[in-house]
């Protein structure tokens, strides 16, 4: 009897050791960080009103770039306060801003996906490129990256969009063009010393190709920084863009976007507190979702490094 | 050193001259209505042509660029298209503003960013520590235009309401024309700018505070029974202020090209919000002049970064 609990202990215990692979114990360290799963709820909240955005004009009634000129305006013609039709009241033009938020919501992750999905392969693939095969591609791509970080992006970024018009995709291509760089660079200096490793040496010795070392040998040793980057990246895309919009370069109207929302409500600011305060608590909100999230994302893939 | 900086100089002119050529072909690759602009909308097609003419624009652009390059080594940068201003005179007006709005701001998020970078690194894990980080990231997740926005709120608009008129809503005083009415207008876009650029470096100083406060030579300044506050700010800060030295070059070198946003929202004449008014106005010889000069700001800011660590870090050697 006590021998064969003995002998179930004994085939239990190597399952029990199981052999974990980095990217898993990040993703325990990180299931663990309290604050980073908030983060991570709220964001997926977010996510799910700009989904569900339509749900949001149904349910009130009010699609986003409807006009209640009559109910949504005081007789002087301003914005009207939250109100039982209006639960976050609406805008100079009489929208309803609940509903423009929940679309414009949209615009800030469409933006923050595609712009830091833009940033991070052409970083990963130019910084790779550089890092690995050395020489004149090497120089080439360096002075490359340091044209592009001496560049006043905010500057020039302006400039451009005023230039092409301003279009989402003109919006994602501007803010991807300025940003590989930074990326690049860090690829790069990690790829540098992974080159003299001896499992590219070994990888070589096998008559593995290039392409084939940088991609699947080297690539996935760079993936740690490069999944801290991207998620740090995001918040700072979604700011950028709005911005852009802030400043008046953002998606032709009617279209709803949290920065070009803020930006009309600056004239009403005291008289209609509920025009900048929503729009502004909805980007507040995502950025810090976000940037908490990542600062998690960080602590989790570098336990060495304190929370910073 | 002087071979380095030669070198760096070189590479410098090298990266401000593509700079260049890529913001000449752009604007002229797009479509420019400005002489129309200038003409008015009663314009012959012979007034736009003269117009073109007296503004160089019928030229090939390859001509218009190499104009441009002769004038600029010589320290001509054009004139503007509206008022024909030299751009000079431009970016002479318009910097002392931006440079007093980095500056002041920099001193103060220089004195907030590494006094709690400090605290929370001496005491890491504490309830100072967390309050303070989340204080950090809160400002950092902060958009510039809405911290702005809502300081102009609460100390601009609620203040004056309640009475008190200590800051206006925006605009600039020459310091020449008043220290006071100077300090006045800028007191909120220091404060905006700052705590927004405070949380990058209270993360800095409290990480290279972390790994400095853990090496031997620190043990061994306790060891000889210096004063802990001694051994903190005189053994510690000064070897933990190497990245914080970098990161304020490039920062300072990004500011002084022009702060758009918070010069926009307080209504401060500087380059950022003079490049605004060029971009909607197409005035290209003063967009192509301030972003140039943005970038020489980054490219001098950078090389002096270089020089500064290799005065911090002995050990650095430039070469």
């Amino acid at each position: 009897m006590t021998a064969a609990l003995e002998l179930v202990d004994v085939t239990a215990e190597p399952a029990a050791i199981q052999g974990r692979s980095p990217l898993a114990l990040a993703l325990r360290r990180l299931r663990r960080d309290k604050i980073a799963m908030i983060s991570l709820a709220v964001i997926i909240l977010i996510v799910l009103m700009a989904v569900f955005a339509p749900v949001f004009a149904a349910i009130t009634g009010h699609p986003p770039n409807e006009q209640y000129r009559d109910i949504g305006l005081t007789p002087e013609g301003l914005p009207r306060g939250p109100n039982g039709t209006f639960w976050f009241g609406t805008d100079d033009l009489g929208r309803d801003i609940l509903v423009r938020i929940a679309y414009g919501a949209r615009v800030s992750l469409l933006v923050g996906v595609f712009a830091t999905a833009i940033t991070v392969v052409v970083g990963v693939v130019l910084g790779l490129a550089a890092g690995f095969l050395g020489g004149i591609t090497d120089t080439i791509l360096t002075r490359l990256i340091d044209v592009v970080l001496s560049v006043p992006f905010l500057l020039v970024a302006i400039a451009l969009v005023s230039i092409t018009g301003p279009s989402l995709s003109v919006t994602v291509l501007v803010i991807g063009f300025f940003s590989w760089a930074s990326v690049a660079r860090i690829v790069r200096g990690q790829v540098l010393s992974l080159r003299e490793r001896e499992f590219v040496e070994a990888a070589r010795s096998l008559g593995a190709s290039d392409g084939r070392i940088m991609f699947v040998d080297v690539l996935p040793n760079v993936l740690a920084p490069v999944i801290v980057y991207t998620t740090l990246l995001v918040p700072v895309v979604i700011v950028t863009q709005a911005t852009l919009s802030f400043l008046g370069l953002g998606l032709p109207p009617p279209t709803a976007d949290w920065g070009g929302m803020i930006n009309s409500s600056q004239n009403y600011y005291t008289t209609a507190w509920w025009f900048i305060l929503f729009p502004g608590l909805a980007l507040l909100i995502t950025t810090l979702a976000f940037n908490l999230f990542g600062d998690g994302v960080r602590d989790a893939f570098d336990p060495r490094a304190d929370r910073s | 050193m002087l071979r380095f900086l030669l070198r760096r100089l070189g590479h410098g002119i090298l990266v401000l001259w593509l700079i260049s050529m890529a913001i000449f072909a752009l604007f002229f690759v797009a479509p420019s209505n400005v002489a129309q602009t200038l003409a008015g909308r009663q314009a012959t097609p012979e007034t736009i042509a003269l117009i073109q003419h007296r503004l160089g624009l019928d030229l090939p652009v390859w001509k218009q660029y190499l104009n441009f390059v002769t004038n600029a080594v010589q320290g001509n940068l054009g004139y503007d298209y509206y008022h024909q201003v030299p751009v000079t005179t431009i970016i002479g007006q318009a910097l002392p503003i931006t440079l007093s709005l980095a500056l002041g701001a920099a001193v103060l998020w220089l004195i907030l960013g590494v006094t709690n970078g400090v605290i929370s690194a001496v005491h890491p894990r504490s309830l100072a520590d967390r309050g303070l980080t989340l204080f950090a990231l809160f400002f950092y997740s902060f958009p510039s235009f809405l911290l702005g926005l809502l300081l102009l709120y609460f100390l601009y608009f609620k203040l004056t309401l309640a009475g008190f008129d200590w800051f206006p809503a925006g605009g600039y005083t020459a310091f020449s024309d008043g220290p006071g009415a100077w300090f006045q207008h800028l007191v909120l876009p220091w404060i905006a700018l700052a705590l927004l650029l405070a949380a990058t470096y209270t993360r800095l100083t409290r990480g290279s505070m972390l790994d400095v406060l853990g090496e031997d030579y620190i043990r061994t300044a306790r060891s000889k029974g210096i004063r802990e506050s001694r051994v903190v700010v005189r053994h510690g800060l000064r070897s933990a202020l190497t990245p914080v030295v970098t990161q304020f070059g490039i920062d300072l070198g990004q500011l002084v090209g022009g702060v758009v946003v918070t010069e926009t929202v307080f209504s401060l004449p500087g380059l950022g919000k003079t490049v605004v008014t060029a971009i909607n106005q197409q005035d290209l010889p003063v967009i192509i002049g301030i972003v140039l000069f943005a970038s020489a700001a980054v490219v001098v800011a950078n090389i002096l970064v270089d020089v500064a660590y290799a005065f911090l870090d002995p050990r650095v050697r430039l070469h």
